[in-house]
């Protein structure tokens, strides 16, 4: 290996809250592949951002090549050789290859002139060295998604960097395509420059690593070389919480299946070709948690929205709500039938910001305060104090607007809004992100009482400890498919990340597989 | 809870300053002082200066009332001056041309205006074609479906017979429409200007269909995944619109005595400013039907001000768009 290319040492940085990294240090040599792993919310994009310089407020130190640097920008970072390829790319589609490698930094002649000729022409060696059969006039959205990933890489090399970011690259690419691009990161590394490489696929990890490091919660695990990490090691850095710290909710005896998945497949809401979801059996009965597990790429968030018909009516498969055969259609015709969703995305999907919180939570069960369509605003708000008093929210008044409670208080006032549609269904897509302790043990407890009250619940959650504690069954997802059906007895975190990742499902994992299809 | 609400809501006058209609309430009091200052010599102090006022704004006060509608959703109507143009020509038509009944004409009016709202709307919505590309296409469309049945000619009482020229009566629903009541104080069509505007509060403040435009265009994502028919409810705002652009037709020509093919041209722009003085967010999701009748009034009275100080037409367009300009930078500034 190679001259140490960068070195990030006690790297501290936190959102007005909770430290995000905590005295991480990290270290690239030339002509390495260096793998960053941990599992969602671990802080690697964080650290990575840092190193971009999209971040600026951190504690710690970073030096490029033995020399102390403190970004103030990203184009100060891309000044210092740094590029990150990111998983949605930041080309302009409608734009040539040239003029986008270029984008920002044309090169001009007297009076501004755009160099024309000579920019194809370096955009044309530039191709050419990573292999590209592809012309610099043509727009770049005229490619498939692995060239304009390649484009991407031919951007970075164009400012000279050295040091290379890779955040999933691989999770859009074909077979093929992820082939040429470890061809290409082959080529950087015999070209002396060091790549930082971010995926949850064991398989890829190993193929492609020199040296891996580990972050969990936030705090640097441990750096070793790839052949020295053992896959069952590499799990136990990941996850290794003491397990007895972790609460655990009282197991509840199921009533009737009411949600039934047989084989439902969610085609991608992107119109890639690989299905979101595919095949994917399941049962939730009256009063059972049901966790969803998976890593980014898993298609369980898709499987939740699909299934809501957030994406119309293109399911395949079968369902049965209640006994009785349930085709998504709308979101409207998914809550009259008694689905109600909770969407990770809080301001864009959840709340509609700028109205009050009684509005909010009346939303989607308003014909129930309209009778003949005129609104009962003081039924409304009488509904509507008694949510928050049950949820717990804390807000001045109810005509509060939404937009000015606290992450936690507008989590509850969302959930509150899910609640009032008396669903028999709960879809729950991270229930508790970005919301403080308090609201966190608020929100377990709101849910012991919904799954009291037999409510059946699917649950998304990237934390594991929270994701163990609640379900009483975990179905495990990679890249769309099933690998491994979990009771509470066999949900440990080492197997769940191992089959998140697609390292397969263990003897106990595949053996519950069989035994749930009987 | 009651009286945390009272005491949040009366104890800072901040707070209460910081409400939309507060500020257009401001903006309407400062153009209310100049007219005061600039009199014209005790005009202002007069109360048919104002009754006047509110006659002239009163067309323009019915569009708003359907643009708010549909800028509540997150959308824009230009369609509303040339549905006015098209309805003006055929109210004229089937009442001053053709002495129809009231009973029958003034429904199919209302009908042709809803059904070019809605075939905006369901452009928009079904097709989602960008509100404003659908609804430019339907201002020029409609614009020519005026001069078609028109012939390019204005509809009056005068008509070309075999035997040289006749004069047709002028049917006593326009008289009625255009008259002044309550001892000659106040116009007609200021009061139906009022029942638009309560009609469309109702719908907004009152209506479930009304809380859907707010959640539309406050976050269109989250309010379909809450069960809102996105789809229907933008189509009816855009039918709303074209409706009340109907209504305002018919004033129109009780007002000009006349079907004018070319009536209404760049009303649209008007009914948008007054909506956007008033303090509507274009961008959807916040405003309302109060703030757009102080819009009116405040537009109406700085150009009545402009016009009884003799300022020309040159100079009141210009200040016009200054006061836009300050207007809506007074909103932001404060919010």
């Amino acid at each position: 290996m190679g001259n140490v290319l960068l070195e990030m040492k006690g790297i501290t940085k936190d959102f007005s809250g909770p430290l995000v990294l905590d005295d991480v240090s990290f270290e690239l040599r030339a002509g390495e592949t260096h793998v960053l792993a941990g599992e969602n919310g671990a802080g690697k994009s964080t650290l990575m951002r840092i190193l971009c310089g999209v971040h600026t407020e951190y504690a710690g130190a970073i030096y490029v090549k033995g020399r102390p640097v403190r970004f103030r920008s990203t184009q100060d970072a891309a000044r210092h050789g740094i590029s990150i390829i990111h998983q949605e790319f930041s080309l302009v589609p409608d734009m040539s290859v040239a003029d986008n490698i270029f984008l920002g930094r044309e090169q001009t002649g007297p009076l501004g002139w755009l160099r024309f000729v000579r920019e194809r022409r370096d955009c044309a060696s530039l191709l050419q060295r990573l292999g590209v059969q592809a012309s610099p006039n043509t727009a770049v959205g005229a490619y498939p998604i692995g060239v304009q990933q390649t484009m991407e890489i031919a951007k970075a090399l164009s400012y000279d960097a050295s040091i290379i970011v890779m955040d999933e690259p691989t999770s859009a690419l074909t077979e093929p395509e992820v082939e040429r691009l470890f061809t290409v990161i082959d080529d950087l590394k015999r070209r002396g420059c060091g790549v930082v490489y971010i995926s949850h696929k064991m398989e890829e990890i190993y193929r492609i690593a020199d040296r891996i490091t580990v972050l969990r919660d936030g705090h640097y695990i441990g750096t070793a070389a790839a052949a020295a990490l053992p896959r069952p090691e590499l799990i136990r850095w990941m996850v290794g919480r003491p397990v007895g710290e972790m609460y655990r909710r009282a197991p509840v005896s199921p009533g009737e299946p009411v949600l039934e998945l047989k084989e439902l497949t969610v085609p991608d809401p992107g119109g890639r070709p690989r299905p979101a979801a595919q095949d994917i059996s399941l049962t939730a009965r009256a009063g059972e948690i049901v966790g969803l597990a998976g890593l980014q790429g898993s298609g369980a968030g898709e499987l939740m929205y699909g299934l809501y018909g957030a994406y119309g009516n293109v399911i395949a498969g079968a369902a049965q709500l209640c006994g009785a055969p349930y085709i998504p259609r709308s979101p409207r015709h998914a809550l009259r039938r008694g689905l109600a969703l909770l969407s990770s995305d809080r301001k864009g999907e959840g709340l509609v910001q700028g109205m009050s919180v009684t509005h909010n939570i009346t939303l989607g069960a308003l014909a129930s305060y309209s009778p003949g369509g005129w609104l009962r605003e003081g039924r409304e708000r009488i509904a509507a104090r008694e949510r928050m008093r049950m949820f717990g929210i804390r807000a001045d008044y109810v005509e509060q607007s939404v937009d000015t409670l606290s992450g936690g208080n507008q989590q509850k006032t969302a959930l509150a809004k899910c609640l009032e549609t008396q669903p028999r269904v709960l879809l729950l897509n991270e229930p508790t992100r970005g919301v403080d302790v308090g609201a966190k043990q608020d929100i377990y407890r709101l849910m012991a009482q919904w799954s009291a009250a037999g409510i059946a619940v699917l649950l998304i959650t990237s934390e594991m400890p929270e994701l163990i504690a609640l379900s009483d069954r975990i179905v495990v997802m990679h890249q769309g498919r099933v690998t491994a059906r979990l009771d509470r007895a066999d949900a440990v975190p080492e197997i769940i990340l191992s089959a998140a990742m697609g390292g397969g499902a263990t003897q106990r994992g595949s053996s519950q597989e069989l035994e749930r299809h009987d | 809870m009651t009286e945390t609400t009272l005491r949040n809501r009366l104890d800072t006058p901040r707070r209460i300053l910081a409400l939309p209609i507060s500020r257009a309430l401001l903006a309407l009091l400062v153009i209310l002082l100049l007219g005061a200052v600039f009199n014209a010599e005790g005009a202002f102090f007069r109360w048919d200066t104002h009754r006047d006022m509110l006659r002239h704004i009163s067309r323009y006060g019915i569009l708003a009332c359907g643009m708010t509608l549909v800028i509540i959703t997150g959308g824009i109507d230009l369609a509303v001056g040339s549905v006015l143009g098209l309805v003006a020509v055929l109210s004229a038509l089937f009442l001053i041309h053709w002495q129809w009944s009231p009973l029958a004409a003034v429904p199919l009016c209302l009908l042709a205006g809803l059904g070019c709202g809605a075939a905006s709307g369901v452009l928009v919505a079904r097709f989602r074609v960008q509100a404003f590309i659908a609804t430019l296409a339907m201002m020029v469309f409609a614009r020519g479906v005026a001069k078609y049945i028109s012939g390019g000619r204005k509809i009056s009482q005068g008509v070309q017979t075999a035997d040289g020229f006749e004069y047709l009566d002028f049917p006593a629903f326009f008289d009625l429409l255009n008259a002044r009541i309550l001892g000659n104080n106040i116009a007609v069509v200021t009061l139906v200007f009022l029942g638009c505007a309560v009609i469309s509060w109702l719908l907004l403040s009152r209506l479930r269909p009304g809380r859907y435009m707010y959640a539309i265009g406050g976050n269109e994502e989250a309010a379909r995944l809450s069960g809102v028919p996105v789809a229907a409810i933008k189509t009816l705002a855009y039918a709303m619109s074209g409706l009340f652009s109907a209504v305002a037709g018919i004033c129109q020509t009780a007002q000009e005595t006349q079907g004018d093919p070319e009536a209404g041209a760049s009303y649209e722009l008007t009914a948008i400013a007054i909506v956007v003085i008033g303090g509507t967010n274009l961008m959807g999701g916040r405003g309302g039907v109060s703030l757009t009748l102080v819009g009116a009034l405040t537009i109406g009275y700085l150009e009545k001000i402009l016009s009884i100080n003799a300022v020309g037409e040159a100079g009141r367009l210009m200040l016009t768009g200054f006061i836009i300009v300050a207007a809506v930078l007074f909103q932001r500034t404060r919010r």
